[in-house]
């Protein structure tokens, strides 16, 4: 054993670095936030809880082309259509079943309405399945909800599509 | 009439003693996890409460709601001992420590040998728990922590034969006062060292965790307990590392003796300087827990048995001469 390594055994060097160390970091700013109560920022991008939105007069933008249907890698989402009264093509039915949905986003990649999106809600856990399987009314539902933030992310995001 | 009246006096001191030891038991885990947290840069428990001072009551509150599980191939008897008898042992511990010259349930003569008799003693309630469990996790971490426990009280042993060597007495206040000109930690610093350690080992605090090594073992001997009777064991390893803490802060540290004999200093009561002295200490273990990874077993034991025990038996034959060399002995 070499000396210098017997005297880091013996004084425990290395040890009452540590301990130093430690203290520093002790008195050290916080790297974690209290969750519930403050949260961290999320990008425009964020892919959470899923909305139907509407056009500003309040017509719903979906055209039913079923796009996101087809491209649904995890097959949650199930669209049915039939032509309106006036002619234009909407959905009688569109279901998302959120447990089977991974949230990869291309769905809302696909949409070309601008119709599906993924927005920044990422705290809709239930306490049964049921409430999870989402119908069309609790998407249009979260489409008002969230619009102006939907908005503003589409609109922050544009420049890099 | 007059007996009764005297048990009751005894009664209210001993309430007075383990309320106290009880709480702070339960604020030392609160300050055991924030340290852990500060240092990895996290908050911690910090929602129940003030600071989440209460954190620990909070959890208390839910080991008590929740179901005791006992397992069906247990041995029952001894199942459900091995906690009361880990928290016992810890807690009858604290009637030797004296918080000031007077402020002591029991001045008893073997005060030190006492403490060490009963913290040797911590190991059963590990044995029983870990045996009477019937499953393997709990079993090897008790053998691995029984093991580790007497390994260390060797030198624990040792040391404090160091500093009665320097006390000549028994008694911990005794050993307190001996310390008025200089505390024991500047001429035994490296007994003070091994000390600490081996009060890690002894409590096994990390690095020294094995008996529940949680990637190997799951939780050790406390594997197959639940609720309340988990909440004992925890209990009862919080107040032992305390109790370590309060030995470590009497035997090298001046007890309460402040450190200082002038004025701002000597307004302050005694008990508080003790309980300054173990915080400081325990504040070490919890920094201790965040910075170090965990022995392996056979580092634990070779560092116990090949590097301790002789050193600290050096160290005796050195003050032991020492002391007789400059007629220093002290004589009662």
């Amino acid at each position: 054993m070499k000396i210098s390594r017997l005297f880091k055994t013996i004084f425990m060097t290395d040890f009452v670095g540590g301990l130093f160390m430690a203290l520093k970091e002790f008195f050290k700013p916080k790297k974690t936030i209290n969750y519930p109560f403050e949260k961290g920022k999320i990008s425009p991008r964020f892919r959470g809880e899923h909305a139907l939105r509407r056009y500003p007069n309040g017509e719903e933008r979906c055209i039913a082309c079923k796009l996101c249907e087809a491209v649904c890698p995890a097959q949650a989402i199930t669209i049915e259509s039939a032509q309106r009264e006036d002619g234009s093509r909407k959905t009688t039915r569109y279901d998302i079943d959120m447990m089977k949905c991974i949230y990869c986003g291309l769905c809302e990649e696909s949409c070309p309405v601008d119709a599906i999106v993924q927005g920044p809600n990422f705290e809709f856990s239930t306490e049964t399945r049921e409430e999870l399987y989402y119908t069309k009314d609790k998407l249009l539902d979260n489409g008002d909800r969230w619009e102006n933030i939907l908005d503003a992310n589409i609109k922050a995001d544009n420049i890099h599509r | 009439m007059e007996y009764l009246s005297i048990v009751f006096q005894e009664v209210y001191k001993i309430l007075f003693l383990l309320v106290p030891v009880l709480v702070s038991v339960a604020m030392i885990v609160w300050l055991d996890r924030r340290v852990w947290a500060f240092v990895q840069k996290r908050q911690g428990p910090n929602v129940v409460g003030p600071f989440g001072l209460l954190q620990s009551l909070a959890d208390a509150l839910k080991y008590i709601f929740k179901e005791m599980i006992i397992p069906s191939s247990s041995n029952k008897v001894i199942f459900i001992l091995a906690p009361i008898v880990t928290m016992t042992l810890a807690l009858i511990a604290w009637a030797v420590i004296p918080f000031s010259a007077s402020q002591v349930l029991a001045d008893i003569n073997v005060g030190i040998l006492y403490l060490f008799a009963v913290s040797s003693l911590g190991v059963y309630g590990i044995i029983m728990g870990g045996w009477a469990s019937n499953s393997k996790y709990p079993f090897l971490g008790a053998i691995r922590s029984a093991a580790q426990m007497v390994s260390y009280e060797v030198s624990i042993g040792v040391i404090i034969i160091n500093v009665l060597l320097c006390v000549g007495s028994l008694n911990l206040n005794d050993i307190v006062l001996a310390q008025q000109s200089m505390w024991f930690v500047i001429p035994l610093f490296p007994m003070f060292v091994i000390f600490f350690i081996s009060a890690l080992a002894e409590t096994n605090r990390p690095p020294f965790d094995l008996p529940e090594a949680e990637a190997e073992l799951v939780a050790g001997y406390q594997t197959e307990y639940s609720g309340m009777m988990y909440a004992m064991f925890w209990l009862g390893e919080y107040a032992n590392i305390l109790l370590m803490c309060a030995m470590g802060a009497i035997l090298f540290l001046g007890g309460w003796l402040s450190p200082l004999e002038i004025y701002p200093f000597t307004l302050v009561p005694e008990a508080i300087w003790l309980i300054l002295k173990i915080l400081l200490l325990f504040f070490l273990f919890a920094l201790v827990k965040a910075i170090v990874p965990r022995y392996r077993y056979d580092q634990l034991m070779r560092l116990g048995w090949k590097v301790f025990l002789p050193f600290s038996l050096i160290w005796v034959v050195l003050t032991a001469s020492y002391l007789f060399y400059f007629n220093l002995l002290p004589v009662n």
